[in-house]
């Protein structure tokens, strides 16, 4: 069973979110994400200022299975980046909710963050796809 | 034992031919600051030790001419040697691109006929050889999307709807051609998911891009519903003829609804594939797009074969090649059809079901799992480890790497994604029944091993020219230049 950090959001699409201070938060893939990819071998993040929209893309990480989109959880602007990764994206495989983040997010919108799942709803949604 | 780099096996000054005296001066007329004071950095080495190494390493090419390779998605099938030696005649060989049409007849002809023979199995009556690719196939198909909805000024259909067990390179030519595309969920049954895609559907839609039998190895069994879908919203079917070879001859894409597709000729069409090229991937069409196929075409008028081109004045999306697209592809295609017959072709896509579900049947006697149960699979078929690697700890890949020792190159691992631990297998048509018995016996002692020595597995393989190589590593840490 893979960790789901409590005080999170969390997307459908298995992104995670921290509520940072004022309208900025930080953006993520949870553990379960980093389990089914496997080791990461590369990460492509957006821009600084780049403005982005809930549910489209936000960043690539590629592993040796796959290529996989991440989603931007909320709509805004992004204010930093962890450049970090681009040299050490097994970062995200070790440390996913830490050291392992992605981005941070000026948000427009503060109902998109509330509309996401809480950790015991990303824990069933987990769960339930791991039983399938 | 593992051949060592022909940059280590040189040395100084060493020369090439046998046994030629070096020249002990080498006179230039380039003015002495332009010529190189430094050594080039190439491997010194004889002639002889060049044939040695590459002949070698050619012994270590893991391939369909020495050993069952059912990489599913990708039909690994035999090519006659026959094709090949027909299509090497001198006079089809050295044939110039520029010689004018009445000077090539012979060669147009072939053409003309194997554009007639594709139209018969797309069930499509406008053919384009010109792709010299899969996904320059899908590129030209999408683009000629575009240019009808653009034509009849339907400027809003921007969506192009794919289905999340598509090749990746369906919604790369979408998104190359201007689209947005949108993903639709396959059902638990492994089709797709109709009530999703009719909530999908509307006046932004371009179309559909499908490929049937899909990626999960099932015919898709709504495909008419679906057509009916996509064509009541005034959106076009795409075909993606990956694995055509399930129904070739047996179903024919435009029966099933479809305006546009691809074929891979360089997959079911008599030439190897996977080997980075070169391909063909003519594209088929419906009446409506037709006058939008790339150029050039051939034509039969009044006894003489003819290049169709700028000339002509077709509203086409125009030219994907300076000339014929790969020509030696599309003969060697010709030569195939000719050679099977249509009855052969049936045959082809008869074997590589039949093969395929005799080998899911008996693995599944063996104990694996098989990713849709409860489905016939059509010439490939997913089986998933996710229990193994529960019970054992051993991964989808440990069995793959583990069946290079039995002598089996491992099918395709962790594809599609939407199965975890997944092997997908495809024997093809071309493969005996001892050959899929002897796959099976090595499954079977394979799961043996899972429970009695799971680091047999984890350290496989143990028989290669190298052990298992750290692809992580390679990634992270891409190095592909040699340094002294």
């Amino acid at each position: 069973m893979s960790q789901v950090v409590d005080d999170l959001k969390f997307s459908q699409t298995h992104e995670w979110v921290r509520l940072g201070n004022e309208q900025t938060i930080v953006v993520g893939i949870t553990d379960h994400a980093q389990h089914l990819l496997g080791d990461i071998v590369f990460v492509e993040l957006p821009e600084v200022g780049a403005q982005v929209q809930a549910g489209h893309e936000l960043a690539v990480v590629e592993s040796v299975k796959a290529a996989a989109d991440v989603y931007s959880p909320v709509s805004g602007e992004v204010v930093e980046i962890n450049d970090a990764l681009t040299d050490t994206p097994a970062v995200i495989n070790q440390d996913p909710y830490q050291e392992g983040w992605l981005c941070k997010i000026r948000i427009t919108d503060t109902n998109e963050v509330d509309a996401l799942l809480s950790a015991a709803d990303y824990k069933k949604l987990v769960s339930e796809q791991e039983e399938a | 034992m593992s051949e060592s780099l022909i940059f280590t096996q040189g040395q100084r000054g060493r020369f090439a031919t046998a046994q030629a005296p070096m020249p002990t001066t080498m006179e230039t007329d380039l003015p002495q600051e332009y010529v190189r004071q430094t050594p080039l950095g190439l491997p010194e080495v004889s002639e002889l030790q060049v044939v040695r190494h590459f002949t070698r390493l050619s012994q270590y090419n893991f391939g369909i001419d020495t050993h069952f390779y059912p990489l599913g998605s990708c039909t690994m099938k035999y090519n006659p040697r026959g094709v090949q030696h027909m299509v090497s005649k001198p006079s089809l060989l050295n044939g110039h691109p520029l010689l004018p049409a009445e000077y090539g007849q012979g060669l147009l002809q072939c053409l003309y006929e194997l554009q007639e023979y594709i139209k018969d199995l797309a069930g499509m009556p406008g053919v384009s050889l010109i792709p010299m690719a899969g996904s320059q196939g899908e590129l030209a198909g999408v683009a000629m999307i575009r240019a009808y909805h653009q034509s009849r000024g339907d400027h809003q259909r921007t969506e192009m709807l794919i289905p999340d067990a598509a090749h990746g390179t369906n919604p790369a030519s979408a998104v190359m051609c201007g689209f947005t595309v949108k993903e639709i969920p396959t059902a638990a049954d492994g089709d797709i998911d109709l009530a999703v895609l009719k909530t999908m559907v509307g006046p932004q839609t371009a179309g559909i891009m499908l490929t049937n039998p899909s990626t999960l190895g099932v015919f898709t069994r709504q495909i008419a519903t679906v057509a009916q879908v996509i064509h009541q919203a005034g959106g076009l079917l795409y075909y993606d003829g990956a694995n055509l070879n399930a129904i070739l001859g047996r179903v024919r894409p435009g029966e099933m609804g479809f305006d546009v597709m691809h074929l891979n000729l360089h997959k079911t069409f008599a030439t190897p594939h996977g080997g980075g090229g070169p391909g063909a991937g003519p594209v088929a069409v419906s009446e409506r797009l037709k006058p939008f196929l790339p150029i050039p075409l051939v034509a039969y008028e009044n006894g003489q074969y003819r290049w169709v081109s700028e000339g002509d004045g077709l509203p086409t999306i125009g030219r994907l090649s300076s000339f014929m697209g790969n020509v030696g592809i599309l003969l060697r295609a010709y030569a195939y059809i000719r050679l099977l017959g249509r009855t052969g072709l049936q045959r082809v896509a008869e074997f590589a079901t039949l093969n395929a579900n005799y080998l899911m049947v008996r693995l599944q006697q063996v104990g694996f799992q098989l990713a849709y149960p409860k489905r016939r699979a059509s010439h490939e078929f997913i089986i998933s480890l996710s229990e193994e690697k529960k019970q054992f700890g051993v991964t989808a890949m440990d069995v793959a790497k583990r069946l290079l020792d039995y002598g089996f190159h491992a099918p395709t691992t962790y594809f599609p994604l939407l199965i975890p631990e997944c092997l997908l297998i495809e024997p093809t048509e071309t493969e005996s029944k001892q050959e899929l018995d002897a796959f099976v016996d090595a499954m079977c002692a394979i799961r043996q091993e899972m429970q009695t020595d799971a680091q047999l597995l984890k350290q496989a393989p143990h028989t290669m020219p190298v052990r298992r190589l750290d692809d992580v590593r390679a990634a992270r840490e891409l190095d592909l230049i040699w340094c002294e």
